[in-house]
């Protein structure tokens, strides 16, 4: 996909800086979409390493998205005013970068606390087992006083801006095209593939599987600190079971293990619901309707145009 | 002079549970380096599952299996696939969504040295030529026949001492059976290497195997050089058709 990969990076990382000095000039609301579009992007390539790639299916992404909000949200209003109390324009960065970095790592840690044993799982069961972390995880974060109890934390400094929201875009997709395009990346189709044949190559499949789901969840924790400082209050409503969903619904829509679609499908089903605003209470319905429609006519993804053979061939 | 040389692989009463279901009941088996050492059985008599026990795939309950003098009962796949055994698992299981080359350098997961890889997959490429005309094919677009020669091709790039097949012969089309079963005979020699063959198709892996065991419901009920194990009657009757 990419031929030279760390300067292309380089250049989109660049280019993302010089845009980002001119969006001040949008109006707020597009600018608004236009971050949390970034975000949807982070969180959908960041699920498509587990779910297309590994060929795993999680559910509980919005959880691993709590984690992460509440981690940086909790640095940037607790710690970050008593350490530098009297902040300029370059600490209170480093220190959104900092705050950014924890929640990213919380988030890897819940992953490796969640993943490790419930990894031994497929399928049916692994799904079920991620959406109850999700959902254990939104009660804790509901009945900790200290983290705001159901009100959730408020006045978070709006320190998201284009440039982060782009930056750690691009360092999603960066990480998670050179992690699978590498030879030791082979590893997460081959488990993908065919586990048994995996396992019988010498490939420790469990191991694997851990590591992508730790790179996601650390990914889905740094979307999470870029939500909480876009939207400036989080509340554990905010991330429940419908936000795993949505998540899923982009690496479905897009294609499995086709990162360009996933992009894709996170920009249109971002779009989406602003598009229909008016008729917003329908917006559901139609996500629904189009899943419906989707798998009857492209299971393979929207944007997947390389063909596949159907599983059932390889048996 | 067979005595002489070492046993590779040596089962010692081997039991694997499946849950309350007895699927071996104690196997022992032993096979010498360099043979071809044949398991056949009906279905469900627990040939792949011996397979399985032996490459780790599924854990044994009790027994022993040593593997060149040392006990490999409690290491994992991954660590077994290191010692120098390979496994081609049965109905072929090649990676369907990875080209044929990108399958073969999967085989080659656990070996760092590229000279090794490159000369493996030269050899793999000289015994099945077919596989270098499809190098970019996806190999879920393979013929049943082509996967399994990835199958088997991708378990030398390991460069085993100890290879195990299990039923090459499934589904595939008879011309092409013949020829996998030369291969497999060609690989023995050439290579040195000891193969462990299970199969359905009993003449056939008689034919080209020097010792066979009969597994039944979880137990070997008679084991012997293959050319005796042809001319028994009971085997015949059973397995041989007649």
């Amino acid at each position: 996909m990419l031929h030279r990969p760390k300067t292309l990076l380089c250049f989109s990382l660049a280019l993302a800086f010089g845009v980002s000095l001119l969006a001040p000039q949008l109006n707020p609301y597009h600018l608004d979409v236009l971050l949390t579009i970034g975000i949807n992007i982070v969180l959908a390539v960041s699920l498509n390493l587990v779910n297309g790639y590994t060929g795993q299916f999680s559910l509980g992404h919005a959880g691993f998205m709590a984690v992460g909000a509440y981690a940086s949200a909790a640095f940037t209003l607790f710690a970050a005013p008593r350490w530098f109390p009297d902040a300029n324009f370059l600490v209170t960065s480093a220190c959104f970068f900092v705050a950014l970095l924890l929640g990213g790592l919380a988030s890897a840690g819940a992953g490796v606390i969640v993943g490790a044993p419930s990894l031994r799982l497929k399928g049916d069961y692994l799904a079920i087992v991620t959406l109850g972390f999700g959902e254990i995880i939104r009660v804790i974060f509901r009945n900790v006083d200290a983290l705001g109890g159901a009100l959730g934390l408020n006045g978070i400094p709006f320190h998201t801006n284009f440039f982060w929201v782009s930056f750690w875009g691009l360092i999603t997709i960066y990480m998670v095209l050179a992690l699978v395009n590498s030879s030791f990346g082979r590893g997460f189709l081959a488990v993908r593939d065919d586990e048994i044949a995996a396992e019988a190559m010498g490939i420790n499949t469990t191991q694997y599987k851990i590591i992508a789901f730790v790179v996601s969840a650390f990914f889905a924790g740094i979307a999470g600190g870029l939500y909480a400082h876009l939207k400036s209050s989080i509340d554990p409503k905010g991330f429940d079971f419908m936000r795993s969903i949505e998540i899923v619904v982009m690496v479905i829509l897009g294609g499995m293990a086709n990162t360009r679609g996933v992009i894709m499908a996170a920009v249109i089903l971002t779009l989406l619901p602003e598009i229909l605003c008016p008729i917003a209470e329908y917006r559901m319905v139609i996500y629904s309707l189009l899943l419906i429609i989707l798998m009857l006519t492209r299971p393979q993804g929207l944007f997947s145009f390389r063909i596949r053979p159907h599983p059932s061939h390889s048996a | 002079m067979f005595e002489s040389r070492q046993n590779i692989l040596e089962l010692h009463d081997v039991v694997v549970n499946f849950g309350v279901i007895n699927a071996l009941k104690s196997i022992s088996l032993h096979i010498k380096t360099g043979d071809i050492v044949t398991l056949i059985g009906a279905n469900g008599a627990g040939k792949t599952t011996t397979l399985r026990a032996i490459s780790g795939l599924v854990p044994i309950k009790s027994g022993r299996i040593i593997y060149q003098g040392d006990d490999i009962s409690l290491l994992k796949p991954h660590q077994i696939v290191r010692n120098g055994i390979a496994h081609v698992p049965e109905g072929r299981m090649v990676f369907a969504n990875l080209s044929v080359l990108e399958n073969l350098q999967m085989g080659a997961y656990l070996q760092q040295d590229k000279k090794v890889i490159k000369s493996q997959m030269d050899y793999v490429y000289s015994i099945f030529p077919r596989l270098k005309e499809r190098i970019k094919q996806t190999a879920g677009t393979l013929s049943g026949g082509e996967q399994q020669m990835l199958a088997i091709g991708r378990a030398l790039m390991s460069c085993p001492k100890f290879l195990m097949l299990d039923e090459p012969s499934l589904g595939i089309a008879p011309l092409l059976v013949k020829n996998i079963f030369e291969k497999i005979v060609e690989i023995n020699r050439q290579q040195g290497l000891t193969i462990l063959l299970v199969e359905q198709n009993a003449n056939l892996a008689l034919d080209i195997s020097t010792y066979g065991y009969v597994l039944e419901s979880g137990k070997i009920i008679v084991q012997d050089n293959s050319q005796v194990l042809k001319t028994n009657p009971e085997i015949r009757k059973a397995y041989l058709g007649g």
